[in-house]
């Protein structure tokens, strides 16, 4: 057995080379992992904010059930569900691309693990924060709008890297609805060539370089937002995950 | 809604198709744990023990891991053990190996930020008693920082149960697999996802609502 890279540069039988085909799976890759970033981030937030609101307790139970849903079903299952069941159960879905239910599936399941980051984060301020701007007379909107988020947003940074990471790490499972990203890629010139050691270090290489930029551009984020003298208050919470 | 029979469940077909990959799913996320549990310590203890070579091995073999996706890592094994062995290991085995190389990594950072957890005082005073390096680390050390990492391990037990379905990339026999399998079989996938849905949510809530009483429980004793 050899090992040699030469083939990226052969025709896969549709007229582009596999390296060219590389690079549009990475591109796929890229995309499902930053389209489901936008998604769970946004979801996360508010259901994170939702599940700090002691005084609506409806609203503080939907945010614990939104969590709970998202979390305790594996992802692969999830995102089979996004693709073949609720297309069935509402017919309307069945015009969506799979793409955007990859999406969905991805970073619906993402925002249950910010959620939970972001209320630790909120918790961890300590009462008198939220009791000063109350005494201040904001209304509870200001008062996270102007006091709890921005310091909660700063609090959740270090978390947020790694599970940023994670989802990047986990748009791998679009594969098995057919995304054609690399993990895709992987299997499937895997088959056609025979160059699977080859193909798989390409694409592990690709992934661990993607999963390194995140790390290095939320590092920076960190230390372009910090606030002088406030330090690093945070203990990190659940560390369990992929 | 598009019409839905769910009644094409039931006894039979759980022995027949459901129990098999309910078992497998269960042995992997067990042997994962025990395995994963027992060299993660050891990559732990390597890469605290003082020992530059050491140290960096665990480094590299840790951060390695964490930046792969586990998908990616069990297509890795299933490629690979074949040629290290020289015969065709099947999907399941394959399985078990992939998934204990993969939470060993993981759960040594659990068992690090255990470790670290133990105040430096105890090993101090064990040592101070006369105990060796050793002991002090396997009778003072290492039961304290396993007691104090016991929620985030469960945790990781539940996010580890949930990720047995990945084995679906080498088309392992597991608890997802039998469901899918059923749901060909009836001509009806979409209500074997939404089932399998199902009891993977009911697993996973009732052991993660266990692991809440036991932070609870735990957090009063440390008060």
């Amino acid at each position: 057995m050899t090992f040699e890279l030469g083939f990226l540069l052969d025709d896969d039988g549709s007229g582009r080379t596999y390296l060219e085909w590389m690079l549009q799976a990475w591109g796929w890759t890229l995309s499902v992992a930053f389209s489901a970033w936008v998604v769970a981030m946004v979801c996360g937030i508010f259901i994170g904010v939702l599940r700090t609101l002691n005084h609506m307790p409806l609203l503080q139970n939907f945010g614990r059930a939104w969590v709970e849903l998202f979390r305790n079903i594996p992802l692969l299952v999830q995102i089979f569900i996004w693709y073949f069941v609720l297309p069935k159960l509402f017919p309307f879905m069945q015009a969506l691309p799979s793409f955007l239910l990859v999406v969905l599936g991805l970073g619906l399941f993402t925002s249950a693990r910010i959620a939970e980051q972001f209320r630790a984060a909120i918790e961890s301020l300590s009462k008198g924060q939220r009791q000063a701007a109350m005494a201040l007379g904001l209304s509870t909107w200001e008062t996270y709008r102007s006091v709890l988020l921005p310091m909660g947003l700063r609090i959740i940074l270090p978390p947020l890297t790694s599970e940023s990471m994670n989802l990047l790490k986990n748009s791998s499972v679009a594969f098995a609805v057919s995304i054609s990203e690399l993990t895709m890629f992987a299997m499937q010139v895997q088959e056609e060539t025979s160059r699977g050691i080859e193909v798989y270090l390409a694409v592990t290489v690709l992934y661990a370089l993607s999963a390194f930029v995140v790390n290095r551009l939320f590092v920076a984020l960190e230390r372009r937002l910090q606030i002088p003298g406030a330090g690093t208050v945070v203990k990190p919470l659940a560390m369990a995950g992929h | 809604m598009g019409d839905f029979d769910l009644s094409f469940f039931n006894a039979d077909l759980f022995t027949k198709f459901i129990e098999k990959g309910l078992v497998f799913s269960l042995e992997l996320t067990l042997v994962a744990t025990l395995g994963g549990l027992l060299f993660g310590t050891l990559l732990a203890l390597m890469r605290l023990s003082g020992s530059k070579v050491l140290a960096r091995t665990a480094s590299f073999y840790v951060d390695t891991m964490r930046s792969i996706p586990l998908v990616m890592v069990i297509l890795w094994f299933y490629l690979l053990m074949p040629v290290l062995i020289g015969r065709p290991i099947g999907a399941e085995l394959s399985a078990f190996i992939t998934f204990v190389a993969f939470e060993s990594a993981y759960f040594s950072e659990i068992m690090r930020a255990g470790i670290n957890s133990v105040g430096a005082g105890q090993k101090n005073a064990a040592r101070a008693l006369g105990m060796t390096p050793w002991s002090a680390m396997s009778l003072v050390v290492l039961p304290q920082a396993f007691r104090n990492m016991i929620p985030v391990l469960l945790t990781q037990t539940i996010v580890l149960f949930q990720d047995t379905s990945l084995v679906y990339a080498i088309g392992a026999y597991d608890l997802l697999k039998g469901f899918v399998t059923a749901g060909r079989i009836f001509g009806r996938p979409e209500e074997a996802y939404l089932l399998a849905a199902v009891v993977f949510f009911v697993l996973c809530m009732s052991l993660s609502l266990v692991v809440r009483q036991l932070q609870q429980r735990m957090a009063i004793v440390r008060a």
